[in-house]
């Protein structure tokens, strides 16, 4: 079984702007964004909570339309939802009502595509994420880890151009996160289709990114573009052993706190969390 | 058997709820009986026929066909009202729920017939329908009908958004997520209005009974539940107005417990 994908997207964003409400409560939240989500290649975006990042993800996967500038994949105009572009939601978004193995197969069963080939496909992908005997529970007797990585499942076996994954990881707890980086990691590496991660964690996105993106604060723009050139596969001790990965992080973490600064100033709470948070993490690297 | 009897006995909540219902029918006799054990009469409960008598008027109407008859009639316009409720209520809250025109249009009108209680619609009912037994069936309709669709409409209205956004970025269409997301996500509040409202089916109907005259299948003991009570009372037996009260009760409990017993089975992915 091979779970690689023929066609792979790129998706480009040319001055893309959003804006919310009108006249005085106009809020502007992305302001003349550029940016290239690479074919075949793990895009990670990080970005101070708040900064819009999530409004990006509802434009890309066609939700919701742009105020002005255009988004296209493979030079096609997105204009609504479609399943080249799959997105993995903040919180689990499994259909509660079906079983994992119902909820994987929801995508080829909408399309009319419930042929042998899928089903192979769908337990193929089961067997991968590990819920293989956990095929005809639902939703709710899952743990938090499992949920996401049938919700990964769900997702990949719709053989996506692009995937587009909005923090899918936050709310676990640190042992099944990083658990879920290295199930994550080792699917990409297999298929390697584009994939388009948005996170706030800085290990996160250094483990798993090809290229990182990261984001001003508020009006969105894209501040600074770090190529992560750490080996595939990657582990967690390298993480913290190669002198590359600290560089990365620290030349990451600047950039990010000064857009926090600016947030601060303009009275972010979320922004004040993140700095708070800022000067505790980069203690031990700093010493 | 003897092993099901025995686990019945040990079993901490079966034990808690026999002794109980032991322990009140014990007070409720005392009570009964208190003029002549005691020489005085406690207030209210003495005047009620002792669990005694009823049981000694109960015991000749088990094998009275006219008894069973009424059992038959009331839960025949229990289980037909509640069913024309169903199969006119559910489709009409899930309209409401997914077309703005239709809500726009018909929330107004039964916002304001909603609280107008069904008994209040018994004359009306009377007057409309040419037999006493279809105004009863009606009556009994309203009665679970407001409930369903009200429970329908907030079920639906209260799925979340982004079943819908994944739904629709995986492929699906308007009639597929209808039929896999807003169905299937709405099957517990159907549940729950459904069991509620069988509640409310069995208040009305025995009303209903009461009022009208035990429809025209009636005239004697052969009227409804409802009108049995009505009839023991007026021929002054007392003991036979809480054996119908009683049947009542267990006619009302034996229904609710189908219903959540069908609801519990679709919806399953609820439970833990």
């Amino acid at each position: 079984m091979n779970i690689k994908n023929k066609a792979t997207g790129e998706i480009v964003l040319k001055s893309v702007s959003k804006s919310y409400g009108y006249g005085e409560n106009l809020k502007e939240v992305i302001k003349d964004c550029s940016l290239t989500i690479e074919s075949g290649k793990l895009t990670v975006m990080i970005g101070p909570s708040g900064c819009g990042k999530s409004t990006l993800i509802r434009l890309l996967a066609g939700f919701e339309k742009p105020t002005s500038g255009s988004l296209t994949i493979n030079s096609k105009s997105i204009t609504g939802p479609g399943k080249d572009r799959l997105v993995v939601f903040q919180e689990s978004a499994l259909f509660p009502w079906q079983t994992t193995a119902d909820n994987i197969m929801f995508g080829p069963i909408a399309r009319g595509e419930n042929t042998k080939e899928s089903r192979d496909l769908a337990s193929f992908l089961l067997n991968k994420v590990g819920l293989s005997q956990f095929k005809a529970k639902f939703p709710n007797q899952l743990s938090g880890g499992m949920q996401r990585r049938c919700e990964l499942a769900r997702a990949l076996v719709n053989l996506p151009e692009v995937m587009v994954l909005d923090e899918p990881f936050r709310g676990l707890d640190e042992m099944s996160k990083e658990l879920m980086w290295e199930y994550y990691a080792n699917l990409y590496e297999e298929n390697r289709h584009t994939n388009f991660f948005v996170t706030t964690d800085i290990d996160e996105a250094i483990f798993l990114a090809d290229r990182l993106i990261i984001m001003t604060n508020i009006p969105t723009q894209v501040a600074h573009v770090i190529e992560v050139d750490i080996p595939r596969p990657r582990s967690l001790k390298s993480l913290f052993e190669l002198d590359r990965a600290n560089e990365i992080k620290m030349e990451a973490l600047k950039i990010l706190h000064t857009e926090a600064m600016k947030s601060f100033k303009s009275g972010s709470k979320a922004a004040a969390d993140f700095i708070d948070a800022y000067s505790k993490r980069v203690e031990p690297i700093a010493s | 058997m003897i092993r099901s009897v025995q686990k019945f006995f040990f079993n901490r909540s079966s034990r808690r709820a026999t002794i109980a219902i032991i322990v009140f029918l014990l007070f409720w006799e005392t009570c009964s009986r208190s003029l002549g054990w005691f020489g005085f009469q406690v207030p209210w409960i003495g005047k009620i026929p002792a669990p005694s008598a009823v049981i000694t008027a109960w015991i000749p109407l088990l094998t009275d066909s006219g008894y069973w008859t009424s059992w038959y009639l009331s839960g025949k316009r229990v289980f037909s009202g509640f069913l024309m409720a169903m199969i006119l209520g559910i489709p009409f809250g899930l309209l409401l729920a997914i077309n703005r025109t239709a809500y726009g249009i018909m929330f107004p009108t039964f916002e304001v017939l909603r609280p107008i209680p069904p008994l209040a619609w018994v004359p009306a009912a009377i007057i409309f329908w040419p037999t006493a037994e279809m105004s009863i069936a009606f009556v009994t309709f309203l009665g679970a009908f407001y409930t369903i669709v009200i429970n329908v409409l907030g079920g639906a209205q209260s799925i979340d958004q982004r079943f819908f956004q994944a739904a629709r970025s995986m492929g699906s269409s308007q009639w597929d997520i209808f039929k896999r997301i807003v169905l299937p996500a709405t099957v517990p509040s159907i549940a729950v209005g459904a069991s509620v409202g069988m509640g409310i089916t069995w208040e009305v109907v025995v009303a209903a009974e009461m009022i009208s005259g035990g429809g025209s299948d009636g005239g004697g003991k052969g009227g409804g539940l409802g009108f049995f009570i009505w009839d023991s009372y007026l021929g002054g037996s007392y003991q036979q107005i809480v054996v119908g009260m009683i049947s009542i009760g267990i006619a009302g409990y034996l229904s609710s417990s189908l219903i959540r017993a069908l609801g519990d089975h679709f919806s399953k992915w609820t439970r833990r």
